[in-house]
Protein backbone atom coordinates (compact mmCIF):
# COMPACT_ATOMS: atom_id res chain seq x y z
CA UNK A 1 0.00 0.00 0.00
CA UNK A 2 0.89 3.41 -0.92
CA UNK A 3 -0.01 6.84 0.91
CA UNK A 4 -3.05 8.18 -1.20
CA UNK A 5 -5.83 10.59 -0.97
CA UNK A 6 -8.53 8.62 0.83
CA UNK A 7 -6.25 6.87 3.87
CA UNK A 8 -6.29 10.38 5.74
CA UNK A 9 -9.03 8.98 8.39
CA UNK A 10 -11.84 6.55 8.97
CA UNK A 11 -14.47 8.23 7.55
CA UNK A 12 -13.23 8.07 4.03
CA UNK A 13 -14.16 5.03 1.82
CA UNK A 14 -11.48 4.38 -1.34
CA UNK A 15 -13.05 3.69 -4.65
CA UNK A 16 -12.39 -0.02 -4.47
CA UNK A 17 -14.28 0.03 -0.69
CA UNK A 18 -11.44 0.42 1.41
CA UNK A 19 -11.46 2.14 4.34
CA UNK A 20 -7.26 2.67 4.65
CA UNK A 21 -7.16 3.49 8.33
CA UNK A 22 -8.69 0.11 9.10
CA UNK A 23 -6.45 -1.34 6.58
CA UNK A 24 -3.60 0.22 8.11
CA UNK A 25 -4.64 -0.65 11.59
CA UNK A 26 -4.42 -4.24 10.62
CA UNK A 27 -0.78 -4.05 9.24
CA UNK A 28 0.19 -3.21 13.40
CA UNK A 29 -1.36 -7.18 14.01
CA UNK A 30 1.22 -8.31 11.29
CA UNK A 31 4.12 -7.25 13.38
CA UNK A 32 3.27 -8.78 16.72
CA UNK A 33 4.82 -12.00 17.07
CA UNK A 34 2.05 -14.90 16.02
CA UNK A 35 -0.38 -16.53 18.59
CA UNK A 36 -2.00 -19.57 16.89
CA UNK A 37 -5.40 -21.22 18.87
CA UNK A 38 -7.40 -24.63 18.03
CA UNK A 39 -9.79 -26.73 19.98
CA UNK A 40 -11.25 -29.94 20.20
CA UNK A 41 -14.82 -31.20 21.67
CA UNK A 42 -14.01 -30.42 25.13
CA UNK A 43 -11.08 -28.09 25.41
CA UNK A 44 -9.49 -24.94 23.35
CA UNK A 45 -5.92 -24.08 23.66
CA UNK A 46 -3.54 -20.29 22.79
CA UNK A 47 -0.26 -20.54 22.40
CA UNK A 48 1.94 -17.56 22.07
CA UNK A 49 5.55 -16.28 20.84
CA UNK A 50 7.06 -13.55 23.65
CA UNK A 51 8.60 -11.30 22.15
CA UNK A 52 11.00 -9.24 24.64
CA UNK A 53 12.45 -5.57 23.60
CA UNK A 54 16.12 -6.22 24.91
CA UNK A 55 17.99 -8.89 26.84
CA UNK A 56 17.54 -6.42 29.88
CA UNK A 57 13.73 -6.36 29.22
CA UNK A 58 10.90 -9.07 30.23
CA UNK A 59 9.48 -10.65 28.26
CA UNK A 60 5.73 -8.74 26.66
CA UNK A 61 2.53 -10.57 28.21
CA UNK A 62 0.59 -12.23 25.32
CA UNK A 63 -1.88 -14.32 26.84
CA UNK A 64 -4.61 -12.41 29.26
CA UNK A 65 -7.55 -14.43 31.37
CA UNK A 66 -10.30 -12.63 31.16
CA UNK A 67 -12.77 -14.91 33.30
CA UNK A 68 -12.44 -18.23 34.78
CA UNK A 69 -14.48 -19.66 31.64
CA UNK A 70 -12.46 -17.37 29.09
CA UNK A 71 -9.05 -16.05 28.06
CA UNK A 72 -7.31 -13.97 25.06
CA UNK A 73 -4.07 -13.71 23.12
CA UNK A 74 -2.91 -10.53 21.35
CA UNK A 75 -1.01 -9.21 18.32
CA UNK A 76 0.05 -5.43 17.95
CA UNK A 77 -0.42 -2.35 19.97
CA UNK A 78 -0.32 -4.56 23.60
CA UNK A 79 -1.75 -0.75 24.97
CA UNK A 80 -4.98 -1.05 22.72
CA UNK A 81 -4.90 -4.94 24.38
CA UNK A 82 -5.07 -3.91 27.48
CA UNK A 83 -8.34 -1.58 26.88
CA UNK A 84 -9.96 -4.02 25.44
CA UNK A 85 -9.44 -6.77 27.95
CA UNK A 86 -10.35 -4.37 30.86
CA UNK A 87 -13.23 -3.79 28.86
CA UNK A 88 -14.17 -7.71 28.38
CA UNK A 89 -13.09 -8.24 32.13
CA UNK A 90 -16.03 -5.55 33.26
CA UNK A 91 -18.30 -6.63 30.29
CA UNK A 92 -17.92 -10.62 32.19
CA UNK A 93 -18.39 -9.32 35.73
CA UNK A 94 -21.04 -7.39 34.68
CA UNK A 95 -22.94 -10.50 33.02
CA UNK A 96 -22.77 -12.60 36.43
CA UNK A 97 -24.37 -9.97 38.57
CA UNK A 98 -27.18 -8.97 35.83
CA UNK A 99 -27.97 -12.24 34.70
CA UNK A 100 -26.38 -15.09 37.34
CA UNK A 101 -24.34 -16.52 34.35
CA UNK A 102 -21.06 -16.43 32.73
CA UNK A 103 -21.00 -14.21 29.58
CA UNK A 104 -20.98 -16.39 26.69
CA UNK A 105 -18.28 -15.98 24.43
CA UNK A 106 -20.08 -15.58 21.23
CA UNK A 107 -21.39 -12.26 23.00
CA UNK A 108 -18.27 -11.30 24.79
CA UNK A 109 -16.43 -11.15 20.85
CA UNK A 110 -19.41 -8.97 19.62
CA UNK A 111 -19.20 -6.77 21.86
CA UNK A 112 -15.81 -5.63 21.54
CA UNK A 113 -16.54 -5.68 17.66
CA UNK A 114 -19.14 -3.23 18.55
CA UNK A 115 -17.11 -1.46 19.95
CA UNK A 116 -13.93 -1.47 17.56
CA UNK A 117 -16.75 -0.57 14.67
CA UNK A 118 -17.41 2.77 16.41
CA UNK A 119 -13.77 3.51 15.55
CA UNK A 120 -14.06 2.57 11.74
CA UNK A 121 -17.20 5.43 11.39
CA UNK A 122 -16.47 8.17 13.39
CA UNK A 123 -14.11 11.23 12.41
CA UNK A 124 -11.20 11.81 14.37
CA UNK A 125 -10.94 8.49 15.77
CA UNK A 126 -8.18 5.76 14.53
CA UNK A 127 -9.44 2.11 14.76
CA UNK A 128 -8.02 -0.38 16.89
CA UNK A 129 -4.38 -1.54 16.41
CA UNK A 130 -4.43 -5.09 17.99
CA UNK A 131 -5.53 -8.57 17.03
CA UNK A 132 -7.24 -10.82 19.49
CA UNK A 133 -7.81 -14.65 19.76
CA UNK A 134 -10.30 -15.10 22.26
CA UNK A 135 -11.21 -18.92 23.46
CA UNK A 136 -13.71 -19.65 25.95
CA UNK A 137 -16.21 -22.01 27.52
CA UNK A 138 -19.47 -21.65 27.61
CA UNK A 139 -22.99 -23.65 27.55
CA UNK A 140 -22.40 -24.36 24.01
CA UNK A 141 -19.13 -26.09 24.27
CA UNK A 142 -15.24 -24.05 23.23
CA UNK A 143 -15.36 -21.61 21.15
CA UNK A 144 -12.26 -19.92 19.17
CA UNK A 145 -12.50 -16.75 17.90
CA UNK A 146 -10.56 -13.38 16.09
CA UNK A 147 -11.22 -10.17 16.28
CA UNK A 148 -9.87 -8.21 14.21
CA UNK A 149 -9.07 -4.05 14.08
CA UNK A 150 -12.76 -3.63 12.11
CA UNK A 151 -14.65 -4.88 14.45
CA UNK A 152 -14.86 -8.03 11.96
CA UNK A 153 -15.61 -11.51 14.45
CA UNK A 154 -15.52 -14.84 13.06
CA UNK A 155 -15.20 -18.62 14.56
CA UNK A 156 -12.95 -21.02 14.12
CA UNK A 157 -11.44 -24.47 15.14
CA UNK A 158 -8.21 -23.55 14.03
CA UNK A 159 -6.10 -19.99 13.69
CA UNK A 160 -3.33 -17.99 14.20
CA UNK A 161 -2.45 -13.89 13.86
CA UNK A 162 0.67 -12.15 13.93
CA UNK A 163 3.87 -12.03 12.30
CA UNK A 164 4.65 -15.06 9.68
CA UNK A 165 1.07 -16.76 11.19
CA UNK A 166 0.32 -17.95 7.08
CA UNK A 167 2.73 -20.99 8.06
CA UNK A 168 1.05 -21.52 11.27
CA UNK A 169 -2.38 -21.34 9.63
CA UNK A 170 -1.25 -24.05 6.54
CA UNK A 171 -0.16 -26.44 9.31
CA UNK A 172 -3.43 -25.74 11.11
CA UNK A 173 -5.68 -26.63 7.59
CA UNK A 174 -3.72 -29.44 6.93
CA UNK A 175 -3.84 -31.32 10.41
CA UNK A 176 -7.69 -29.36 12.00
CA UNK A 177 -9.90 -32.35 11.26
CA UNK A 178 -7.77 -34.60 13.90
CA UNK A 179 -8.78 -32.09 16.79
CA UNK A 180 -12.09 -32.61 17.70
CA UNK A 181 -10.65 -36.43 19.66
CA UNK A 182 -7.36 -34.97 21.34
CA UNK A 183 -6.71 -34.58 24.83
CA UNK A 184 -5.54 -31.49 26.16
CA UNK A 185 -2.04 -32.28 26.67
CA UNK A 186 -2.28 -33.45 22.64
CA UNK A 187 -3.81 -30.51 21.71
CA UNK A 188 -1.48 -28.09 23.45
CA UNK A 189 1.31 -29.94 21.65
CA UNK A 190 -0.24 -29.42 18.24
CA UNK A 191 -0.82 -25.22 18.64
CA UNK A 192 2.86 -25.49 19.58
CA UNK A 193 3.63 -27.35 16.13
CA UNK A 194 1.71 -24.92 14.45
CA UNK A 195 3.22 -21.74 16.33
CA UNK A 196 7.08 -23.71 15.67
CA UNK A 197 6.62 -23.02 11.69
CA UNK A 198 5.78 -19.38 12.58
CA UNK A 199 9.91 -19.14 14.27
CA UNK A 200 12.34 -17.39 12.04
CA UNK A 201 15.33 -19.33 10.92
CA UNK A 202 17.75 -19.82 13.94
CA UNK A 203 15.35 -18.96 16.62
CA UNK A 204 13.46 -21.97 18.83
CA UNK A 205 10.62 -21.53 21.11
CA UNK A 206 11.92 -22.56 24.86
CA UNK A 207 10.40 -21.61 28.17
CA UNK A 208 11.37 -18.19 27.95
CA UNK A 209 9.36 -16.97 25.13
CA UNK A 210 6.46 -19.32 25.13
CA UNK A 211 3.12 -18.66 26.85
CA UNK A 212 0.00 -21.61 26.61
CA UNK A 213 -3.22 -20.61 27.82
CA UNK A 214 -6.21 -23.26 27.59
CA UNK A 215 -9.54 -23.51 29.34
CA UNK A 216 -12.33 -26.06 28.61
CA UNK A 217 -15.18 -28.15 29.80
CA UNK A 218 -13.94 -28.91 34.12
CA UNK A 219 -10.82 -26.74 33.18
CA UNK A 220 -10.79 -23.05 34.30
CA UNK A 221 -8.85 -20.46 32.01
CA UNK A 222 -5.14 -21.00 32.92
CA UNK A 223 -2.17 -19.62 31.81
CA UNK A 224 1.42 -20.78 31.75
CA UNK A 225 4.61 -19.22 31.54
CA UNK A 226 8.29 -20.49 32.27
CA UNK A 227 9.03 -23.64 33.93
CA UNK A 228 5.30 -24.20 33.49
CA UNK A 229 5.87 -24.63 29.45
CA UNK A 230 8.96 -26.68 29.56
CA UNK A 231 6.48 -30.29 30.03
CA UNK A 232 4.55 -29.43 26.72
CA UNK A 233 7.90 -28.25 25.08
CA UNK A 234 9.82 -31.33 25.94
CA UNK A 235 6.77 -33.19 24.00
CA UNK A 236 7.04 -31.03 21.24
CA UNK A 237 10.51 -32.72 20.92
CA UNK A 238 9.44 -36.18 21.50
CA UNK A 239 6.82 -35.50 18.91
CA UNK A 240 9.10 -34.21 16.25
CA UNK A 241 10.82 -37.81 16.72
CA UNK A 242 7.33 -39.47 15.54
CA UNK A 243 6.58 -36.79 12.98
CA UNK A 244 4.91 -38.60 10.29
CA UNK A 245 3.75 -34.81 8.52
CA UNK B 1 -54.91 47.82 76.22
CA UNK B 2 -55.47 46.33 72.85
CA UNK B 3 -56.18 42.44 73.16
CA UNK B 4 -54.63 42.11 69.75
CA UNK B 5 -50.81 43.51 71.59
CA UNK B 6 -51.72 40.98 74.39
CA UNK B 7 -48.36 38.13 73.78
CA UNK B 8 -49.97 34.60 74.05
CA UNK B 9 -47.33 31.88 75.42
CA UNK B 10 -45.24 30.39 73.31
CA UNK B 11 -45.90 27.01 72.85
CA UNK B 12 -44.06 24.12 70.97
CA UNK B 13 -44.62 24.08 67.78
CA UNK B 14 -46.81 20.85 67.12
CA UNK B 15 -44.35 18.48 64.90
CA UNK B 16 -46.14 16.26 62.35
CA UNK B 17 -44.63 12.27 62.38
CA UNK B 18 -46.11 9.76 59.49
CA UNK B 19 -46.56 6.83 61.55
CA UNK B 20 -47.20 4.96 58.70
CA UNK B 21 -44.18 5.24 56.15
CA UNK B 22 -42.83 2.63 54.09
CA UNK B 23 -39.05 1.68 55.25
CA UNK B 24 -36.75 0.52 52.96
CA UNK B 25 -35.47 -2.01 55.27
CA UNK B 26 -36.44 -5.42 56.56
CA UNK B 27 -35.00 -7.87 59.46
CA UNK B 28 -34.42 -11.24 58.29
CA UNK B 29 -33.53 -12.61 61.28
CA UNK B 30 -30.87 -15.29 62.04
CA UNK B 31 -27.71 -15.46 63.54
CA UNK B 32 -23.78 -15.47 62.54
CA UNK B 33 -20.65 -16.19 64.61
CA UNK B 34 -17.28 -16.25 64.04
CA UNK B 35 -14.27 -17.89 65.96
CA UNK B 36 -10.78 -17.00 65.25
CA UNK B 37 -8.26 -19.48 66.17
CA UNK B 38 -4.06 -20.15 65.46
CA UNK B 39 -4.50 -21.17 61.77
CA UNK B 40 -8.03 -21.56 61.09
CA UNK B 41 -11.15 -19.28 61.49
CA UNK B 42 -14.72 -20.35 62.11
CA UNK B 43 -17.96 -19.44 60.54
CA UNK B 44 -21.04 -20.29 62.13
CA UNK B 45 -24.43 -18.60 60.79
CA UNK B 46 -28.11 -20.37 60.81
CA UNK B 47 -30.05 -20.79 57.38
CA UNK B 48 -33.49 -19.02 58.47
CA UNK B 49 -34.59 -16.40 57.09
CA UNK B 50 -37.65 -14.80 58.58
CA UNK B 51 -40.26 -11.55 58.46
CA UNK B 52 -41.82 -11.14 61.61
CA UNK B 53 -43.99 -14.60 63.08
CA UNK B 54 -43.15 -15.82 59.09
CA UNK B 55 -40.55 -17.74 58.06
CA UNK B 56 -39.54 -17.02 54.19
CA UNK B 57 -37.07 -19.91 54.00
CA UNK B 58 -35.49 -23.10 56.43
CA UNK B 59 -32.66 -23.08 53.93
CA UNK B 60 -31.20 -19.35 52.71
CA UNK B 61 -27.53 -19.76 53.53
CA UNK B 62 -25.64 -16.23 55.08
CA UNK B 63 -22.52 -16.77 54.69
CA UNK B 64 -20.79 -16.80 51.39
CA UNK B 65 -17.46 -18.24 50.52
CA UNK B 66 -15.24 -14.97 48.33
CA UNK B 67 -12.67 -16.39 45.57
CA UNK B 68 -9.98 -15.82 47.68
CA UNK B 69 -11.59 -18.40 50.34
CA UNK B 70 -12.76 -15.78 52.71
CA UNK B 71 -16.07 -16.53 54.03
CA UNK B 72 -18.75 -13.20 54.45
CA UNK B 73 -20.79 -13.96 57.67
CA UNK B 74 -24.09 -11.80 57.27
CA UNK B 75 -27.26 -11.03 59.54
CA UNK B 76 -29.41 -8.44 59.05
CA UNK B 77 -31.23 -7.56 55.86
CA UNK B 78 -31.36 -11.05 53.56
CA UNK B 79 -31.02 -8.78 50.09
CA UNK B 80 -28.64 -6.51 51.48
CA UNK B 81 -26.38 -9.18 52.98
CA UNK B 82 -26.70 -11.32 49.06
CA UNK B 83 -25.77 -8.09 47.38
CA UNK B 84 -23.29 -6.87 49.76
CA UNK B 85 -21.25 -10.18 48.96
CA UNK B 86 -21.46 -9.94 45.09
CA UNK B 87 -20.30 -6.60 45.44
CA UNK B 88 -17.29 -7.81 47.25
CA UNK B 89 -16.96 -10.22 45.34
CA UNK B 90 -16.46 -8.10 42.07
CA UNK B 91 -14.66 -6.40 43.81
CA UNK B 92 -11.98 -9.14 44.69
CA UNK B 93 -11.89 -9.95 41.14
CA UNK B 94 -11.25 -7.11 40.16
CA UNK B 95 -8.42 -7.34 42.60
CA UNK B 96 -7.17 -10.21 41.05
CA UNK B 97 -7.51 -8.96 37.50
CA UNK B 98 -5.03 -5.68 37.97
CA UNK B 99 -2.97 -6.82 40.38
CA UNK B 100 -2.46 -11.10 39.12
CA UNK B 101 -2.88 -12.74 42.89
CA UNK B 102 -5.75 -13.22 45.43
CA UNK B 103 -6.68 -10.69 47.68
CA UNK B 104 -5.29 -10.78 51.08
CA UNK B 105 -7.30 -10.75 53.84
CA UNK B 106 -6.56 -7.76 55.64
CA UNK B 107 -6.97 -5.84 52.25
CA UNK B 108 -10.63 -7.60 51.89
CA UNK B 109 -11.24 -6.54 55.59
CA UNK B 110 -10.95 -2.51 54.86
CA UNK B 111 -12.13 -2.87 51.14
CA UNK B 112 -15.52 -4.19 53.00
CA UNK B 113 -15.19 -1.05 55.47
CA UNK B 114 -15.33 1.18 52.79
CA UNK B 115 -17.63 -0.38 50.20
CA UNK B 116 -20.05 -0.38 53.53
CA UNK B 117 -19.23 3.18 54.15
CA UNK B 118 -19.84 4.61 50.83
CA UNK B 119 -23.47 4.09 51.54
CA UNK B 120 -23.61 6.03 55.09
CA UNK B 121 -26.71 7.81 53.86
CA UNK B 122 -28.41 4.42 52.33
CA UNK B 123 -26.93 1.77 54.28
CA UNK B 124 -26.40 -1.54 53.72
CA UNK B 125 -28.80 -3.12 56.70
CA UNK B 126 -26.28 -5.64 57.21
CA UNK B 127 -23.84 -6.56 60.35
CA UNK B 128 -21.09 -9.21 58.83
CA UNK B 129 -18.18 -10.77 60.09
CA UNK B 130 -15.36 -11.38 57.39
CA UNK B 131 -13.15 -14.54 58.30
CA UNK B 132 -9.68 -15.70 56.65
CA UNK B 133 -6.25 -16.47 56.69
CA UNK B 134 -3.49 -13.43 57.75
CA UNK B 135 -0.23 -12.90 56.23
CA UNK B 136 1.07 -14.72 58.97
CA UNK B 137 -1.42 -17.71 58.41
CA UNK B 138 -3.21 -17.16 61.77
CA UNK B 139 -7.05 -16.83 61.63
CA UNK B 140 -8.19 -13.65 60.98
CA UNK B 141 -12.03 -12.22 62.30
CA UNK B 142 -13.26 -9.28 61.10
CA UNK B 143 -16.30 -7.83 62.73
CA UNK B 144 -18.29 -4.59 61.43
CA UNK B 145 -21.49 -2.25 61.90
CA UNK B 146 -23.86 -1.45 58.95
CA UNK B 147 -21.30 1.81 57.97
CA UNK B 148 -18.31 -0.34 57.99
CA UNK B 149 -16.74 0.06 61.42
CA UNK B 150 -14.16 -2.27 61.85
CA UNK B 151 -12.57 -4.43 64.40
CA UNK B 152 -10.31 -7.83 64.47
CA UNK B 153 -11.92 -10.10 67.15
CA UNK B 154 -11.03 -13.67 68.17
CA UNK B 155 -14.93 -14.05 68.99
CA UNK B 156 -18.07 -12.47 68.05
CA UNK B 157 -21.76 -12.91 67.42
CA UNK B 158 -23.94 -11.07 65.28
CA UNK B 159 -28.01 -11.31 64.52
CA UNK B 160 -31.29 -12.29 66.68
CA UNK B 161 -29.28 -14.26 68.99
CA UNK B 162 -26.62 -12.03 69.62
CA UNK B 163 -27.38 -10.99 73.04
CA UNK B 164 -27.42 -14.74 73.92
CA UNK B 165 -24.30 -15.90 72.41
CA UNK B 166 -22.16 -12.92 72.52
CA UNK B 167 -21.93 -13.25 76.60
CA UNK B 168 -20.91 -17.23 76.14
CA UNK B 169 -18.18 -16.30 74.02
CA UNK B 170 -16.91 -13.60 76.08
CA UNK B 171 -16.37 -15.96 78.57
CA UNK B 172 -15.60 -19.07 76.41
CA UNK B 173 -13.42 -18.20 73.70
CA UNK B 174 -12.31 -15.13 75.28
CA UNK B 175 -12.25 -16.29 78.66
CA UNK B 176 -13.29 -12.96 80.23
CA UNK B 177 -13.89 -12.76 83.63
CA UNK B 178 -12.86 -16.40 84.61
CA UNK B 179 -9.86 -15.68 87.31
CA UNK B 180 -7.17 -18.47 86.43
CA UNK B 181 -7.94 -18.72 82.87
CA UNK B 182 -5.56 -17.29 79.85
CA UNK B 183 -6.97 -14.90 77.70
CA UNK B 184 -4.30 -15.11 75.12
CA UNK B 185 -5.04 -18.96 74.86
CA UNK B 186 -6.60 -20.05 71.30
CA UNK B 187 -9.52 -22.07 70.75
CA UNK B 188 -8.32 -25.69 68.93
CA UNK B 189 -11.16 -26.57 65.64
CA UNK B 190 -12.10 -29.20 67.59
CA UNK B 191 -13.01 -26.52 70.60
CA UNK B 192 -14.48 -23.93 68.86
CA UNK B 193 -16.66 -26.64 66.45
CA UNK B 194 -18.48 -27.60 69.89
CA UNK B 195 -18.95 -23.88 70.92
CA UNK B 196 -20.64 -23.00 67.78
CA UNK B 197 -22.67 -25.92 67.70
CA UNK B 198 -23.39 -25.49 71.24
CA UNK B 199 -24.31 -21.74 71.06
CA UNK B 200 -26.46 -22.21 68.21
CA UNK B 201 -28.41 -25.07 69.41
CA UNK B 202 -29.16 -23.06 72.53
CA UNK B 203 -30.32 -20.10 70.90
CA UNK B 204 -32.60 -21.79 68.85
CA UNK B 205 -34.32 -22.73 72.20
CA UNK B 206 -35.15 -19.36 73.01
CA UNK B 207 -35.14 -17.39 69.86
CA UNK B 208 -37.79 -17.70 67.38
CA UNK B 209 -35.51 -15.95 64.77
CA UNK B 210 -33.02 -18.89 65.17
CA UNK B 211 -33.20 -22.68 63.70
CA UNK B 212 -33.76 -25.03 61.32
CA UNK B 213 -30.09 -25.95 59.89
CA UNK B 214 -26.28 -24.69 60.67
CA UNK B 215 -23.94 -23.86 58.43
CA UNK B 216 -20.17 -23.95 59.55
CA UNK B 217 -17.46 -23.11 57.72
CA UNK B 218 -14.17 -23.57 58.68
CA UNK B 219 -11.21 -21.50 57.44
CA UNK B 220 -7.62 -22.54 56.54
CA UNK B 221 -4.50 -22.28 54.48
CA UNK B 222 -5.79 -25.31 52.62
CA UNK B 223 -9.72 -23.47 52.03
CA UNK B 224 -12.69 -23.38 52.87
CA UNK B 225 -14.51 -26.41 54.11
CA UNK B 226 -18.43 -26.53 54.92
CA UNK B 227 -20.15 -29.01 57.29
CA UNK B 228 -23.66 -28.87 58.35
CA UNK B 229 -26.05 -29.72 61.41
CA UNK B 230 -29.88 -29.59 61.78
CA UNK B 231 -31.42 -27.59 64.22
CA UNK B 232 -34.86 -27.47 65.42
CA UNK B 233 -37.36 -26.24 63.14
CA UNK B 234 -39.80 -25.21 65.53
Amino acid sequence: MFRNQYDNDASTWSPQGCIFQVDYASEAVKQGTAVVGLKSKTHVVLVAVKRSPSELASYQKKIIRIDDHMGIAVAGLTSDARVLSNYLRTEAMRSKMVYGRALPVGRAVSAIGDKAQTNTQEYGRRPYGVGLLVIGHDDTGPHLYEFSPSGIVSEYYGYSIGARSQSARTNLERNFERFEELSLQELVVQGLRALRDTMPQGKQLDSMNTSIGFVGMDTKMTILDGDGTQPYLDQLDEAEAMDTE
Amino acid sequence: MDLAMQARPMEAPIEAHNHNRWSPYVDNGGTTLAIAGADYVLVASDTRQSDGYLINSRYSPKAFVLSNNAVLGTSGCSADSKRLYEVLEQRAQLYQHRHDRQISTPALAQLLSNTMYSRRMLPYYVFPVLAGIDAKGAGAAYSYDAVGNMQRVTGVCFGSASALIQPFLDNQVRFKNQRDADPNRLLTREEAFKIAVDAFTSATERDIYTGDYLEIFIVDAAGAHKEMRELKHD
